[in-house]
């Protein structure tokens, strides 16, 4: 009855933006007096909308969304500007006014499923504290229906569980489930879903646009990823450090984009029509006829560096009363690595591909099977022999923030291979850490500093110039490039590709990214539950992929069905 | 669970055996002679003291008393000490009156404790966060003796609001002093951990998550912040229990308790062998008991520690 009161309103009224920020402003109390995180925002969502804020690290996109539900850190406040909802002005609301509109009137799914529940309650516990607090039914059957609806089967049953015992996808849903429990007219989603594997984001996110649609939602995504944004908003805002640099109906935005930091971010934005970053490829072959004179590229051949024969690994898990069974993490899995060359192993969390990385790096013993790294069969290694090994094998990780011991200053990162393995003394030291601080790009006055002054683009160039510091001849990039922004991403991406050039090295390259591996790989290696599900050059695969898991993981990459100008692609 | 609870019990055999023997060893290798101890100035026929050292089993040698001792001790008997006392008797005594106080001060610490802590963690920064940091960090800095003393002259002398000492009838009321002054120490510990432990939760993100789902700020704090903020304390105050029930020399002495540590300090006193070592058994006990405690609550706590696996 009430929806079709709802309805007569609509007709006869004129329809009323949902939510409406209006030359928004945040400040921040810092050590070194106030930051303006947020200058002018503005932006209109208008009922059913999706409306999708895309920025990189730092451009104040989460900011202004967590203003909508007055959730700013306690040193933000708003120093400027309105947050109408539904024509209530909240930006500067009382707290009791804001827990009332929370949940009932504006939801939220928020971006890490891993930190975002409670671990110490029950799923079914934290979804019937919401109904509870919004005063809706809050039965079992009630928990067990929100649950449900969110696409999480055996819902009821679940609801009994706690946090660790789901799945990442599994968690996001029940926060989903949370977010929407009390039907809330506006839903803010900041990066729903950038901690999930490409697949799992596809499913969560068509649900998600399923379930809104029919609720009649309002969505406010935020995401880094234009792609995303443009496939699933009807809107796109940009923002870049603190200002909405560009907004429009998200097509349009995507082919014609005006302001130069968007252009930036569609031009960088990996995306299926692109292809591999050429520079290293075409010049690594020319070296090699011209006999240019970079002394490495002369001694460049195409040996096979690294054999990957019938690798397995089974981890035995234990169950209940001394029962274990045997688990394959990496099941027979067999490939090769030609020097100079990079391969990528895709595949979603749980496929093995990092185990297949941990085991090359001699980090994990294997089953069965053997790795043979220039000829040698590396299970024979040992002490002195290891030790020259890890030498020559060196991995770039994927956290640039975990990676780095943040009580060593960048001389002393940088420096400490070169230490533990006694090459040269202090001076030369010091003469070759500078040498690879000019090869990755970085000033050498930053030899002094700290990671926590870096950001994370830095960081990644201070780890990839400690992966190169003992003249290494593969690197293993352990999702190097994951955690990054856009940008930075694609600077990294080429500054990888320039360093194979000039260098020779090669690269296996372990990623859940099908976007990235088009612009940095040779071959690919495709893997699920352990298995080597497709092989084949990048090309190759990613045009005629054999199997149908391999085209499911391209059909997730997000904005991979959007076309994009030539000019751009 | 059972399984665990039954593997855990199990661990008490070695530990059991390991200190007795450990402790046992040490008493025998104290220099002087206990007996001769015993009369002081005076010389006694050679005939009481040999009587003596036999009934002590202190002509054996070392392996021979300790395997005797065990025996008395799975026999429930735990013989008599130098005046001729049955030490069981003497134990049980002694071991209810340090539980009383033992458990008063966890009541105290932990009520205080986790009360302030929690309020300077949500506060963190402000006035009553760093009055209380001081506070706390005052409380630390004076010893026991010193704090006891205090305590007793202020308000057991002076201004009278609880005896001064305790003497032979300890209750709940009257070991209210010790307590306090046990407590105290802890209580400084009990507050920082709870503080940073609350200080740091309350950025987590589940907590922002549930402040989003529209609940009321004390429901986000006592759902979200603190239970989640109780496990590192819960383990404090269980390894805290355990310290307390060895008793407390100090205190004890200054308020005249009746309970273990004065027991043990005057049977280290007179290298009384057997009820040092009787106990050092009945602390092993408790140890492992209160610790076995600890560890489900802890379990009780955070779901995702599991035992069985």
């Amino acid at each position: 009855m009430t929806s079709a009161n709802i309805r007569i309103d609509e007709a006869t009224a004129p329809v009323r933006p949902i939510l409406e920020i209006k030359d928004l402003a945040i400040t921040f109390k810092t050590g070194s007096g106030e930051v303006k995180a947020v200058k002018n925002a503005h932006l209109t969502i208008m009922p059913g909308e999706t409306v999708a804020i895309v920025g990189e690290s730092g451009s104040g996109k989460s900011t202004t969304a967590l203003a909508a539900i007055g959730l700013l850190p306690n040193n933000g406040r708003v120093s400027g500007g309105q947050i109408l909802l539904d024509g209530e002005d909240i930006a500067h609301a009382p707290e009791k006014r804001m827990i009332e509109l929370r949940g009932s009137h504006i939801g939220m799914v928020p971006q890490d499923p891993m930190s975002n529940l409670n671990p110490v309650w029950k799923i079914g516990y934290q979804v019937r504290e919401t109904l509870k607090a919004n005063g809706r039914p809050d039965g079992p059957e009630d928990v067990a229906r929100v649950l449900a609806e969110a696409g999480l089967p055996d819902a009821a049953r679940r609801a009994k569980q706690y946090p660790h015992e789901f799945s990442g996808g599994m968690r996001q849903r029940a926060l989903i489930a949370i977010g929407l429990s009390c039907q809330p007219k506006l839903l803010i989603a900041d990066e729903p879903t950038s901690a999930l594997d490409v697949t799992v984001q596809r499913r969560i996110l068509d649900h998600l646009d399923k379930m809104t649609t029919e609720l009649g939602t309002s969505v406010l995504l935020i995401t880094h990823d234009l792609g995303l944004a443009a496939e699933r908003a009807d809107k796109v805002i940009v923002m870049y450090q603190g200002n909405v640099v560009e907004a429009g109906p998200s097509l349009e935005l995507l082919r014609n984009p005006q302001h130069p930091y968007t252009r930036r971010l569609v031009e960088s934005a990996p995306s299926l029509a692109s292809r591999r970053i050429q520079v290293a490829k075409e010049q690594g072959v020319e070296a090699e006829d011209l006999l240019a004179p970079v002394a490495v590229a002369k001694q460049r051949s195409t040996d096979e560096i690294l054999q990957i024969k019938n690798l397995r690994k089974i981890y035995k898990l234990r169950q209940g009363l001394g029962q274990a069974s045997d688990f394959a993490a990496v099941d027979d899995v067999s490939f090769t690595v030609k020097r100079g060359t990079t391969t990528a192993i895709v595949g979603e969390s749980g496929s093995g591909k990092s185990t297949v990385a941990k085991m090359v790096l001699q980090l994990e013993k294997p089953t069965e099977g053997q790795i043979v790294f220039d000829g040698v069969d590396t299970a024979g290694l040992k002490g002195k022999e290891l030790f020259k090994f890890r030498r020559r094998v060196q991995p770039i990780f994927q956290d640039p923030y975990g990676s780095l011991d943040p009580m060593y200053n960048i001389f002393r990162t940088i420096e400490e291979p070169l230490r533990v393995h006694k090459i040269g003394n202090a001076a030369s030291r010091e003469k070759k850490v500078r040498e690879l601080l000019d090869q990755v790009a970085l000033p050498q006055s930053m030899m002094q500093r700290y990671p926590n002054e870096l950001s994370g683009g830095q960081r990644q160039r201070i780890a990839i110039a400690r992966a190169l510091a003992l003249d290494p001849e593969v690197i293993i990039c352990d999702e190097a490039v994951s955690a990054l922004d856009v940008l930075v991403q694609a600077q990294v991406l080429n500054l990888l590709a320039d360093l194979q050039d000039n260098l020779g090295l090669t690269y296996l390259f372990i990623t859940h990214d099908l976007a990235v591996v088009r612009q940095i790989a040779d071959h690919v290696c495709v893997m699920e539950k352990g298995k080597l599900v497709e092989t084949g050059s990048t090309d190759g695969v990613f045009d005629n992929p054999r199997e149908a898991y391999t085209q499911a993981l391209l059909d997730a990459i997000p904005g991979g069905s959007l076309l994009l100008p030539p000019a751009v692609a | 669970m059972v399984r665990f609870i039954f593997r855990r019990l199990l661990q008490v055999i070695p530990v059991f055996l390991g200190t007795t023997l450990l402790v046992y060893y040490m008493v025998f290798a104290l220099p002087g002679d206990p007996i001769a101890a015993l009369f002081g100035e005076r010389q006694p026929p050679q005939s009481v003291i040999d009587a003596l050292r036999a009934q002590y089993n202190l002509d054996q040698p070392f392996w021979v008393q300790y395997g005797l001792f065990l025996k008395n001790l799975f026999t429930f008997n735990l013989g008599v000490d130098f005046t001729q006392q049955p030490i069981a008797a003497a134990l049980a005594r002694a071991f209810p009156v340090t539980a009383m106080l033992a458990i008063e001060a966890l009541i105290i610490q932990a009520v205080f404790g986790i009360a302030f802590g929690v309020f300077a963690g949500l506060k963190k920064g402000k006035l009553f966060d760093s009055t209380v940091l001081v506070v706390s960090l005052l409380v630390i800095a004076v010893p026991t003796f010193v704090l006891g003393f205090v305590f007793q002259l202020v308000f057991g002398v002076q201004l009278g609001w609880a005896k001064p000492t305790v003497g032979a009838n300890a209750d709940w009321g009257n070991l209210i002093l010790p307590a306090v002054v046990l407590g105290l120490v802890s209580f400084a510990y009990v507050l920082r951990l709870t503080r940073a432990s609350v200080s740091e939760n309350m950025n987590a993100d589940y907590v922002r998550t549930a402040t989003a789902k529209g609940l009321s700020r004390p429901r986000v704090v006592i759902a979200h912040i603190l239970r989640n903020s109780l496990i590192p304390v819960v383990t404090y105050l269980g390894a805290n229990l355990g310290g307390l029930m060895g008793g407390a020399i100090v205190t004890e002495g200054i308020f005249n308790v009746p309970g273990v540590g004065n027991k043990l300090f005057q049977a280290i006193q007179r290298s009384e062998g057997p009820t040092i070592v009787a106990i050092v058994s009945v602390l092993v006990l408790v140890f492992v008991i209160t610790n076995l405690l600890v560890d489900l609550l802890y379990a009780w706590l955070d779901p995702r520690i599991r035992y069985d696996q």
